[in-house]
């Protein structure tokens, strides 16, 4: 059998990379495995429980249904580019600070997945009803809230963004 | 879950793209939006030997206004459809449709015509193409034909491509004047495949009685349904709450022989059939009337 | 004394330690650990049911490119062996249990889909999935066991050959007269009743890594389970190690839910005897697929159940037939269905109860707790019993409830019938009616009855209302640990023993210290689930992280206080008596000035040279276990508002509202995530979720496009409410909350659509419910 291999740029979180990987990588396993961009999860691989969601180019994709090679070109964000906390509480982004403050998470599993589907929604939609986060939130699979907190925790980014 | 070892190829151009199919032949798959193929490969339910990646194919994104109609390139992300301003006026039974299929996740990368090739009875886009007589313009290495939606659907992930053939463009026609759609499905959840759902076009006369109905029907059988027996009794009726009830009595029980899974039985189906359908023709006349 | 306020102690609303690691992607999950020459896993698992295995030949597999090994059954030599049975039955007489545990790889007879046959170890997961197309299998398909009732009859197949039935266990239980309370009764309601349930689901699959690094002789072993403790202890024993060679970590756990807790799981004995042998660091990762055939699930129960009541609707007995399946192997003995059992008592004072239950081998996946454990069957039954003698009696559903509950001058309770930990069941303490009159004001049940559910009926709407009770046991032993170490910097170090994964472990039991020392809670850091910090424990289960952890927590943090204090009362030269821990100090009353930081004290009780007293310890820390004699009860109500689209059979919730009694809050706002989580589970379990086997036992809907998990479109907001009946069985007063939310769904589901389409002569006695199911219900 012959081993494929093909070379890859591209952008995640704003640094370039350059590798060679096997065309039927996926994205999900090459930013966890080869750039040790541990924060995109991984739950299902087949594209519903939406925890390897991240930004192609601004919009929001399931990193297991794509392969590496295919972001060649591209821009990737993961919840890494959001912001690494480090710098104490202040340094969070503020839906990042709002998960913490309204409860958003409890195992935070699906929680980095959750959050890359809302940047771009609150992007597109910075002052949702309750029906339009749901719905925004509803290709993503949380098993430990029931979602009541990670919809106050959208709120209150909402109400943040809006006083700012 | 990881895929099985594949050839890669991206084209940059439909004709490049035309050969590689052309050159592997049965072995060759072209790729999509992926949001159904990779996941069938990630379960190593699909193994093809060789992927063309058509994600490159920029000639293939395209949404145009076209004599009172859309035209829209095969690789158009069903995002750039849900968020056209020209399907919403030339097409609007697609835009209320487009939300409803999967999420945005999946949209963003899912691609119409990607959607229609893979021909899945339960998705949404061959049945609102169906009910729109829509036409699909598909390309080979030896030429280029155009295929009315009513014949391209042929059986469970079937279609009338032969291989090495590829859609390249859906062209959607003009709504005639005093014409109403709707799009009403049921899923279990929000974004799931339906249980059933139902795309409906009517046209009024200067009467106000039905001219035309045109119903597609999806997840009923092992592809898209065209509810003829329904639309028949429509045609030159006054709508009323009886006439639309019969309708969707009739798609029920005469245009379906829909089949049982674990998530519907046949009979639920039927019943389901008959309330949407009389509901999404409730909706489509009162638009109608409005047009 | 009296108490001090300590910043951010127990019963605030504090915000999570552990979210800022999270959040931003930095926290460890097991499938993140990096190693240089990781190898990868994948397994080759049974297509069948059952089926007789003759051969395996892995040859072709071990000779392919990337490839490191192969193992099947018979390269394990002595190392394959079935696992331990993990909880013995209680001591109930007459108690018949046949013990048949998992294997580490298929030998000779395939039981389950699913049932791992081969390893292979390679380069990459993505070589390792090549290779399973290699190997193969020889093996003869045999009819399966599947339904339960005849997997009991004659000549139904037998999943373990060495027995003469399917039959695992028959157990019966009883306290008072049956014969004599059905005998003098006015109404005897006797239904037949099925509960399923379905697969935990955590998002995160599991996974385990190992490590043996030769020079030091240590195995470390990163784990998905709740319960790292018994894992290294168990993993030691196996592997003829010394317990102190393995260092067992469960890091950030994706959540649990029951499942992953289990000894062993085939992967978790190995993966580490793989990484020994092969001298490189091995890593396997379920997928979603291998989660559902081979990650433990709970399965269905088929009741037969019948209730004694006098014309007031007052109970006289229950009695109570059922089956339990148990799946392929019965590693966790009899915990679900012994939990079925109980937990139908609930809140009501019930004379005489006979309850007989037979388990039931099957050709599926292993039946272990998961999020309720059995718990959820027990309510079903007696809340639809309850509903079905209030319609016959013509009395409020609500009534009758009321009429049966347990008066709070009646605890503690004695039920006189042994629980999960061989215990009798007693229930520590309740205050049962003011709970259920405030669930009737926060929904205006009166109102929706009398006014709003009349007036849109009327409408052609069809809207139903449902109230249900119960009780949960929680907060059971044997113990855990913990050791609280203050640092020189004043930062307070917590070790305990649980695994975390979600409950806010890094926080609560930080709140718990933080109240005890007099320290801020986010100088409290938490570890949790790492061997090497503390290796006396049990394990994650059973709601009792809080209350059994909590209590050694609060234990430790006391006996450093002591010492503090003891310390200080010497350099500040006052009486213990007059001293003040707050804000990270110690001081003398009213004279917050003359005090000194807990850092400097820690410095001075572990001095670098000079004598100390005889006797004394270094350092200010402590070590602490908790066991409680038994476990303590909550409860809680719960009432829901449905409309339900009669054409489609499509159900809407409009309401859910909660009443919950765990004891003493520690953290309100956790605790409310727990029950809105519970509660969206419950929905799950109620109207989405069902494993669908065929007759051959295949599963049907084997991935999350079939098996649906509810997202946040079909789960409402719950409206919670707290109330405090504190525990007497451990010093923080708390009860368990963890499963809390789950268990009461199903039958207050089934009672709000039943009474949305009243009238229709509508009787549900099943669980899960679908559009699909219902819609055939209602044309039946």
């Amino acid at each position: 059998m012959r081993t494929l291999i093909t070379t890859l740029v591209c952008t995640v979180n704003g640094v370039r990379h350059e590798r060679t990987v096997e065309p039927r990588l996926l994205l999900s396993d090459f930013l966890r495995h080869e750039l040790g961009l541990t924060g995109t999860h991984v739950g299902c691989e087949h594209g519903v429980c939406g925890a390897c969601t991240v930004l192609l180019d601004g919009e929001a994709v399931r990193s297991c249904l794509m392969f590496a090679v295919q972001a060649d070109g591209h821009d990737v964000a993961t919840v890494e580019g959001l912001s690494d906390g480090l710098g104490g509480g202040d340094a969070l982004h503020p839906l990042q600070a709002a998960f913490r403050e309204a409860h958003g998470l409890q195992c935070g599993f699906c929680t980095p997945g959750v959050l890359m589907t809302l940047v771009p929604f609150l992007r597109d939609h910075p002052d949702p009803d309750e029906r339009e986060i749901r719905e925004a939130l509803s290709g993503n699979l949380c098993r430990c809230t029931g979602y009541q907190n990670i919809v106050a925790a959208v709120r209150l980014a909402c109400g943040a963004a809006a006083r700012a | 879950m990881k895929p099985a070892a594949f050839e890669y190829f991206t084209p940059a151009t439909v004709d490049e793209a035309l050969a590689l199919l052309a050159e592997h032949g049965g072995e060759a798959k072209p790729l999509a939006g992926g949001q159904s193929l990779i996941p069938a490969m990630n379960f190593r339910l699909a193994r093809p030997a060789v992927l063309v990646d058509l994600n490159g194919v920029s000639e293939l994104a395209y949404v145009r206004a076209e004599s009172g109609g859309v035209a829209l390139g095969a690789m158009t992300r069903q995002r750039a459809v849900e968020r056209s301003d020209v399907v919403a006026r030339a097409a609007p039974l697609l835009a209320e449709a487009m939300p409803s299929i999967a999420h945005p996740q999946i949209r963003n990368r899912g691609t119409i015509g990607g959607s229609i090739a893979h021909a899945d009875p339960s998705a949404e886009l061959p049945a609102v193409m169906l009910a729109l007589d829509a036409r699909f313009r598909a390309k080979s290495s030896s030429g280029e034909r155009s295929i009315p939606a009513g014949e391209f659907f042929k059986g469970m992930l079937e279609t009338a491509l032969e291989p090495g053939e590829l859609l390249v463009e859906i062209a959607v026609p003009p709504l005639p004047a005093s014409s109403g759609t709707a799009f009403l499905e049921l899923a279990r959840r929000h974004g799931d495949y339906a249980l059933v759902g139902v795309a409906a076009i009517v046209t009024l006369d200067p009467r106000g009685r039905c001219k035309e109905a045109r119903i597609g029907l999806l997840s009923v059988g092992d592809g898209p349904v065209l509810a003829t027996e329904a639309g028949k009794g429509l045609s030159g009726q006054t709508p009323s709450a009886e006439l639309l009830r019969a309708a969707g009595e009739a798609a029920a029980t005469r245009d379906i022989d829909p089949p049982s899974d674990i998530h519907a039985s046949a009979a639920y189906r039927r019943r389901l059939v008959a309330v949407l359908t009389r509901r999404a023709l409730a909706r489509a006349f009162e638009r109608a009337e409005k047009a | 004394m009296a108490r001090q306020r300590a910043p951010s102690g127990i019963g605030e609303r504090v915000r999570r330690n552990e979210d800022a690691r999270l959040l931003t992607g930095r926290a460890l999950f097991v499938d993140d650990v990096r190693l240089d020459g990781l190898l990868h896993v994948a397994f080759l698992r049974s297509q069948h049911a059952h089926a007789r295995l003759s051969s395996v030949d892995a040859s072709a597999a071990r000779s392919r490119a990337g490839v490191v090994a192969v193992y099947t059954a018979v390269d394990l030599g002595d190392y394959w062996r079935p696992g331990p049975l993990l909880v013995p039955p209680p001591p109930i007489p007459g108690l018949v249990f046949n013990s048949c545990t998992q294997v580490p790889l298929a030998k000779d007879k395939l039981r389950h889909v699913g049932e791992p046959i081969a390893m292979v170890v390679a380069e990459s997961r993505y070589l390792a999935e090549d290779a399973l197309d290699d190997i193969v299998v020889e093996a003869e398909p045999l009819p399966a066991a599947v339904e339960l009732e005849a997997a009991l009859g004659p000549g139904a197949p037998r999943v373990h050959d060495q027995l003469p039935s399917n039959l695992a266990a028959h157990v019966v239980q009883r306290k008072g007269d049956w014969a004599a309370a059905k005998a003098r009764a006015h109404a005897v309601i006797k239904r037949r009743f099925r509960y399923d349930r379905g697969a935990s689901a955590a998002i995160e699959n599991r996974a385990v890594v190992a490590h043996w690094d030769s020079r030091a002789e240590e195995l470390t072993v990163w784990d998905t389970t709740q319960a790292p403790i018994p894992i290294r202890n168990g993993l030691a024993q196996l592997l003829g190690l010394l317990e102190s060679q393995v260092r067992v970590v469960a890091p950030f756990v994706g959540g649990g839910f029951g499942p992953k807790i289990m000894m062993f799981y085939p992967e978790e004995v190995l993966v580490p005897w793989a990484a020994m042998r092969l001298g490189r660091p091995v890593k396997w990762t379920e997928d979603r697929q291998e989660n559902f055939f081979a990650t433990t699930q709970e399965r269905g129960q088929i009741h037969d159940a019948e209730l004694a009541v006098t014309k007031e609707g007052k109970i006289l007995g229950v009695k109570d037939v059922f089956l339990h399946d148990t799946g392929a192997y019965d590693p966790y003995g009899l915990t679900v269905p012994i939990n079925s059992q109980c937990t139908l008592l609930g809140p009501y004072d019930i004379p005489s109860y006979e309850s007989e239950f037979t388990a039931v081998f099957t050709n599926k996946t292993i039946v272990t707790p998961v999020r309720g454990a059995g718990r959820q069957h027990g309510v079903f039954v007696i809340e639809r019993l309850l509903d079905f003698a209030a319609k016959e009696l013509g009395i409020d559903r609500v009534e009758i409830r009321r009429t049966n509950l347990l008066r709070p001058d009646q605890f503690p309770f004695n039920n006189e019938i042994l629980f999960q930990d061989s215990a009798p069941l007693t229930y520590d303490s309740g205050d049962y009616a003011p709970a259920l009159d405030q669930a009737l004001e926060v929904i205006d049940y009166k109102r929706f009855v009398r006014e709003e559910q009349p007036r849109l009926k009327a409408a052609g709407r069809h809207v139903g209302i449902g109230v249900v009770c119960y009780v949960e046991g929680t907060g059971i032993g044997p113990y855990e640990g913990a050791r609280v170490t203050i640092e020189p910097s004043g930062r307070v170090r917590l070790a305990t023993g649980v695994g975390t994964q979600g409950q806010g472990h890094f926080t609560v039991f930080a709140q718990i210290v933080a109240e005890v020392l007099g320290v801020d809670v986010t100088d409290v850091h938490v570890i949790t689930g790492d061997t090497r910090e503390f290796h006396w424990g049990t394990g994650t289960f059973a709601s009792r992280g809080a209350v059994v952890a909590g209590s050694a927590c609060h234990a430790a943090a006391a006996r450093v206080r002591e010492k503090i204090l003891d310390l200080a009362s010497r350099e500040l030269k006052a009486t213990p008596a007059d001293l003040v821990l707050d804000g990270g100090r110690v001081h003398v009353r009213g004279d917050p000035k003359a005090g000194i930081a807990l850092g400097a004290l820690a410095l001075k009780a572990n001095p670098l040279r000079g004598a100390v007293r005889p006797g004394s310890e270094p350092g200010l820390e402590a070590t602490a276990y908790f066991g409680p004699d038994r476990g303590s009860t909550a409860n809680g109500v719960h009432a829901m508002l449905v409309e339900v689209d009669a054409e489609t059979a499509q159900v809407e919730i409009k309401r859910y509202v909660v009443v919950h009694d765990c004891g003493r809050v520690i953290n309100p706002m956790i605790v409310e995530g727990q029950i809105q989580g519970g509660v969206a589970h419950g929905i799950g379990n109620a109207f989405y979720e069902q494993l669908v086997y065929d007759e051959e036992g295949q599963l049907l809907n084997a991935s999350f496009m079939d098996y649906l998990l509810p997202t946040a479109t079909d789960v409402p907001n719950i409206e919670t409410t707290h109330r405090e009946t504190r525990s007497p069985l451990n010093p923080v007063g708390a009860k368990g909350v963890g499963e809390a939310g789950a268990i009461p769904t199903g039958p207050l589901f089934a009672q709000a659509v039943e009474d949305a389409l009243a009238g229709s002569g509508l009787e549900i006695c099943e669980i899960p419910l679908s559009p699909n199911r219902l819609f055939e219900l209602m044309n039946a």
